[in-house]
């Protein structure tokens, strides 16, 4: 039983090769889940890895390293498109878990109220894993299966999120919880919106904590595109949502909510373009 | 691994996975980093990693490696860490203290960022630690004031410094984790993972084979029960054959830290049967229902009744009648501190040290348990990081016990939070029924209450809920006719205990929103109707007890007048209508203090030593209210010596005389008369000795003591066997009288008295309920210290709004502080707190209890003020915002 402390990805990599170790970036996740149970296996510590951290431009493409923790993503200065982001990050758990947590983490996890998930589908997020077979990308949704399962292989680690250029997009996020801090979402929503002359000509919508994993609102999306912002919003239409009723809400109350946390929220960003 | 400790370098050797936490306290004496959950949801043990506040419990401890690590021990040195503890001991920032080093840690990050920060600045920095004692807002305050100034120690009325303040502040206060010696063995329960089921042992041999030692019911020496009512002692140690409820222990295994931690629970052998379980007391009460305990037929365990009057008859004469029926359910004490302490054998006799309520109690439920003699164990109290009530139920004490006795070590515990939620007493569920019946003019003349309480799988302190709801439900208004029936009912859920209020939190929502009813339907100020029936002195209560003097309520409520009005204002002006809306509420409560007709004396020990020293013995259990404090305020005060040259003792079952249990919101009363006596005696025999008047100003120097010119030379007094030149041994019992079959008596020598007004604003499409402010008037009868009492109420209202609005324990579902949520920083708004003093015969100075009136009002005000807001009456709580939004869009079904 080991905790690999590597400073090099190519180490990393071979050691997720080798098998038997499990990866623990912030912890806020890990242990947790851990719990008092005894630990079996070794842990591969990823967060001594420089070049998994931070956020750069490369070309027409952002670049967030696996282990950018909550609090780098809310202090960075990044255009107005990554607004919901970082407002989700301003609202992971509490001031110590954004220090500690990661994004990759967060994503790695799936949890389907893992608020980082419709900020990063709003802003059309890659996954980018890495093993000692080669490098691939997977869209989000596509790399999120369902409930704490995502497509990455034993051996792979998660080393960015790639995330093309939002542009001129407003964003925003909001989250609905029972109480003002450390709370896990009843649920949250996400949007990007594209603004010109007097309409919304891109709407990129996400909701999260209303099914298995966090989805788009391609109907809606669709029906935002071309809306004139001088119009009342069209009615969201939710249907391929598939809320749960847990300890937090029922059912019911998922889908009434978020039909009023996105109209809040488009109707703010709206606000927010026009001035 | 190395790294910089508090500023000095360090070197340890954790595990793989081991939680930064756990090396700092276990390996760096790091004691001042707390533990509340171990899974970052209480923030109890935030430490800086270079500069960066995080949860060190979630931190591996491996990524510490050439960092700076701070904790709040080395962060007193700097200038924010100075100034912070400055303003927490003048604001009474910490309670209990367990919370107060994350607080710490978490303020000085935020300090040196932003060193004049707004109160959302604290709150967003502060938001990741949990209290569940200020209510915060003392927390708010001292964080923003940049120039503290506490005020000098003094007796009864000064709003002084806690005495133990800074302890708690500076993280050096040692609670039921921080205590056991070096190298102790651990004990591990193992417990029922089913609300029902048989159970068989497998090979225990193959555990002991790993080096551990197995204990369970054939290792009870004597009687493997344990309870807190004589008459009802009933739950095991350790389950025989069948568990009762989900989390019941059936063994447990002893042994090197390290063994057990590597022993998983789940591989212990033994084999579940499970069985059909009652999870309500509808079906509990189901004919042909599973007997939880064969001997209490249809599973009513017991039964409570005050009638007076004809009730029925005047429901059928009153103008009106409004009735309706009201539901609570499980809620958790969820004190920062889980159960902790450990045991040793010293010189043939058993010491526990754990963190208690009631160390007399322990004391005598321990003897039972280990078939022992009473003189042969010692209960060693350590701080108590919150308690509630739930700490006055045995929990680690029998365990920690039995795995010193059997291996001749001394032997720790400290449940996990999960263990903790699973296995201790919560708040009885409740499902109410009452009528009240008044005149055209809002006079009430008939109540009629029926309450249904889910006592879980034991009884704990069930019977004292069925017996005080009664007594309490009328609330405190004169009812001439009345019948109150409360029935204890038995089902698999955990046991139902002791939890601030006794029940009668539940009896007050049911009652006080009825009341609003009646306000609505008669077209009275809700206001206006509480107090036209509020009680006075010479009436009669629902008991037939007449107090002549003290009966503070109709103050209350006047006080309350200019909040109400300015708000009814304000909210007028907002308009009707719309999306947001606000409502103002209030509600009464009142409480009486002590045991329900049953003794529950304390006593006070004092003496001065030949060198001048002033010691108090004082047992009664400080919880985070201020016993400490406020005891020694009034020994201080009737002896006539400065409070802070006083020496504290105990609590400790060798060296404090048993000052009772900490609850039934007896300790000011009771052990604060015990003091005051004590204080008297002792200044009567200086005084006889000086051969001055009873009331001269004494002096105390070293080795004497002077008054009037006189002087008393202590050395030259023969010590006394306590080795004192001068002692005293002073105890009080309240005076109260039975209640006979109808629940007619004098069930408490006094009530304290309190009103609560609510403003709230709720968002109508989501269901979400912010509370804006709160006016609370306490009436307690002499303020011993101001700032106590506003830190109770303060307090208290937190604990009433998380029952309102969020706090539900569902077993099973809500095990941890991540789904079982209680209120944050962020949940508390503004609190006003108007002290009443309406001097009690009976209370020292004048004085009353107030731990457990602080949150009695608080959930029906803030009901009523959403009633105000959106014309919706709930009848259950807690209001989850997916409740409230079904009942405003939902036709009404009561
Ligand atoms: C008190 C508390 C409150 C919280 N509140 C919220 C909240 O409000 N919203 C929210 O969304 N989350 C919340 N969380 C969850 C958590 O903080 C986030 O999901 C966080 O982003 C996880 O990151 P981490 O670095 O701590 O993950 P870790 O715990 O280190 O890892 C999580 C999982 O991901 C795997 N993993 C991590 N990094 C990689 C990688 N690069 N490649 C492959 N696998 C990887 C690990 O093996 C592990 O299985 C909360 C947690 C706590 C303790
Ligand atoms: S003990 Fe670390 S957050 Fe609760
Ligand atoms: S003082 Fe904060 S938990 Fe007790």
């Amino acid at each position: 039983m080991t905790c690999l402390q590597v400073t090099k990805l190519q180490d990393a990599l071979q050691a997720l090769a080798g098998g038997g170790v499990t990866v623990i970036a912030g912890g806020t996740d890990w242990f947790p889940a851990q719990g008092d149970r005894p630990i079996r296996g070794g842990l591969l510590d990823i967060t001594g890895l420089g070049a998994l951290s931070g956020i750069s431009r490369q070309g027409t493409e952002w670049r967030i390293g696996a282990t950018t923790t909550w609090s780098a993503l809310a202090a960075a200065n990044l255009p107005p498109g990554f607004d919901g982001l970082r407002a989700a990050a301003r609202q992971v758990g509490s001031v110590q878990v954004q220090n500690a947590g990661t994004i990759a983490g967060n994503i790695c996890n799936a949890s389907p109220a893992a608020d980082g998930v419709p900020p990063l589908l709003a802003l059309l997020a890659r996954v980018e894993l890495a093993s000692v077979r080669g490098t691939r990308h997977l869209a989000l949704a596509d790399f999120l299966l369902g409930p704490r399962r995502t497509a990455r292989a034993p051996d792979e680690l998660v080393t960015a999120l790639i995330l093309p250029d939002p542009g001129a997009a407003v964003s925003g996020f909001a989250k609905l919880g029972a109480r003002r801090y450390l709370v896990i979402s009843i649920a949250m929503v996400a949007a990007n919106l594209t603004l010109h002359q007097g309409r919304i000509t891109a709407a990129r919508i996400a909701v999260g904590a209303c099914a298995p994993v966090a989805m788009r609102l391609p109907a809606w999306e669709a029906a935002l595109e071309g809306h004139p912002l001088s119009q009342p919003l069209p009615v969201p239409d939710l249907q391929t949502l598939a809320p749960l009723t847990d300890v937090r809400a029922t059912a019911a109350y998922r889908r009434a909510a978020v039909a009023t946390l996105l109209t809040d929220l488009v109707t703010d960003l709206i606000a927010k373009g026009a001035s | 691994m190395d790294f910089i400790l508090n500023g000095a370098p360090v070197s340890a050797d954790p595990t793989p996975g081991e939680r930064l936490s756990q090396t700092l306290r276990d390996r760096l004496s790091a004691s001042e980093v707390k533990v509340g959950c171990n899974a970052g949801d209480c923030g109890a043990c935030t430490v800086l990693v270079d500069g960066l506040p995080v949860c060190a419990c979630i931190t591996p401890a491996h990524q510490a490696r050439g960092k700076r690590v701070d904790t709040v021990k080395g962060l007193l040195q700097t200038p924010e860490g100075q100034r912070l503890v400055a303003s927490f001991q003048a604001h009474q920032a910490a309670q209990c203290g367990i919370c107060t080093p994350g607080m710490m840690v978490a303020a000085v990050a935020l300090l040196r960022a932003v060193p004049a920060p707004s109160v959302v600045q604290v709150q967003d920095a502060l938001g990741g630690v949990l209290c569940r004692c200020t209510g915060y807002r003392k927390i708010i305050d001292a964080v923003m004031d940049a120039t503290p100034a506490a005020i000098a120690p003094g007796g009864v009325g000064t709003a002084m410094a806690r005495l133990d303040g800074l302890a708690k502040i500076t993280g050096a206060e040692a609670y039921g984790d921080d205590v056991a010696p070096l190298g102790a063995w651990v004990v591990k329960v193992i417990r029922s993972p089913h609300a029902r089921a048989d159970f068989a042992f497998g090979d225990l041999q193959a555990v002991a084979a790993l080096g551990l030692t197995v204990l369970t019911a054939a290792d009870v020496p004597g009687r493997n029960a344990f309870g807190v009512i004589p008459a009802y002692v009933d739950q095991p140690i350790f389950a025989q054959r069948q568990t009762r409820f989900r989390g019941e222990a059936v063994a447990a295994i002893v042994g090197e830290a390290a063994v057990v931690a590597a022993f998983d629970p789940e591989d212990f052998p033994v084999d579940w049967t499970p069985l059909p379980a009652l999870t309500s007391p509808a079906e509990a009460l189901a004919p042909g229902a599973p007997l939880v305990h064969p001997d209490r037929a249809g599973n009513v365990m017991c039964r409570g009744r005050v009638r007076r009057g004809d009730v029925a008859a005047a429901l059928e004469t009153a103008d009106i009648v409004v009735e309706g029926r009201f539901q609570t359910g499980f809620v958790e004490h969820a004190a920062i501190e889980p159960e902790a302490g450990f045991a040793q054998q010293v010189g043939g006799r058993l010491e526990i040290h754990a963190c208690t309520q009631a160390p007399g109690m322990d004391l005598e439920s321990m003897a039972e348990i280990l078939g022992m003699d009473r003189a042969d164990i010692r209960i060693v109290p350590t701080a108590v990081g919150g308690g509630f009530g739930t700490k006055l139920d045995l929990s680690v004490q029998p365990y920690v016990a039995l795995a010193a006795l059997k291996t001749g070590r001394p032997c720790r515990i400290t449940y996990s939070r999960s263990c903790s939620m699973q296995s201790t007493t919560k708040r009885h569920p409740s499902a109410i029924h009452m009528q009240i019946g008044a005149t055209r003019d809002g006079q009430l003349t008939a109540m009629r209450f029926d309450g249904d309480f889910d006592t879980g799988a034991y009884a704990s302190w069930g019977p004292t809920v069925a017996n005080r709801v009664p007594v309490h439900a009328s609330g405190p208004y004169l009812v001439p006719h009345y019948l109150a029936e409360t029935r204890a009912i038995h089902t698999n859920g955990p046991p139902s205990g002791a939890f601030r209020g006794f029940g009668v939190p539940q009896s007050a929502f049911a009652l006080e929103s009825l009341l609003e009813d009646l306000a609505a339907r008669l077209g009275i100020d809700p206001l206006e109707l509480r107090l036209r029936n509020a009680l006075r002195n010479g009436d009669a209560t629902v008991c037939g007890q007449v107090f002549d003097q003290g009966v503070g309520i109709g103050a209350c409520l006047r006080a309350l007048r200019p909040a109400y009005d300015l708000a009814r204002v304000e909210i007028a002006a907002l308009g009707a209508g719309g999306r947001f809306r606000r409502g103002v509420g209030v509600a009464s409560g009142w409480y009486g203090c002590g045991n329900t007709s049953l003794p529950n004396p304390s006593t006070i020990r004092a003496g001065i030593r030949p060198d001048g020293a002033l010691v108090l013995h004082q047992g009664a259990m400080d919880i985070g209210q201020g016993a400490n404090t406020v005891i020694a305020q009034i020994f201080a005060t009737a002896l006539g010596a400065p409070v802070d040259c006083l020496v504290l003792i105990g609590p400790d079952t060798d060296l404090t005389p048993d000052a009772g249990k900490t609850s039934a919101s007896r300790q000011t009363f009771v052990t604060g008369n015990a003091a005051l006596r004590a204080g008297l005696a002792l200044r009567a025999a200086l005084t006889t000795r000086l051969n001055v008047a009873p009331d001269a100003a004494l002096t105390f120097l070293p080795g004497q003591v002077r008054a009037g010119g006189q002087s008393l030379s202590l050395a030259a007094l023969p010590p006394d066997r306590f080795g004192y030149a001068l002692s005293t041994e002073q105890s009080y019992d309240p005076p109260t009288r039975p209640l006979d079959a109808d629940g007619q008596g004098a069930p408490y020598a006094q009530f304290g008295y309190a009103a609560h007004l609510a403003v709230v604003e709720v968002d109508t499409a989501l269901g979400l309920v912010r509370p804006l402010r709160f006016t609370a008037a306490h009436d307690v009868g002499r303020a011993i210290n101001p700032l106590l009492v506003e830190g109770q109420v303060q307090g208290g209202i937190a604990q009433g709004l998380g029952m309102a609005l969020m706090e539900e324990y569902i077993p099973g579902r809500t095990e941890n502080l991540h789904d079982y949520l209680i209120p944050t920083i962020g949940d508390l708004p503004p609190i006003e707190t108007l002290i009443i003093e309406e001097p009690d015969a009976h209370g020292p100075l004048g004085a009353k209890g107030l731990g457990e009136h602080v949150l009695i009002p608080t959930a029906p005000a803030i009901v009523n003020a959403i009633r105000d807001a959106t014309g919706v009456a709930l009848h259950r709580l807690p209001v989850t915002p997916a409740r409230l939004r079904a009942a405003l869009t939902e036709p009404r079904h009561d």
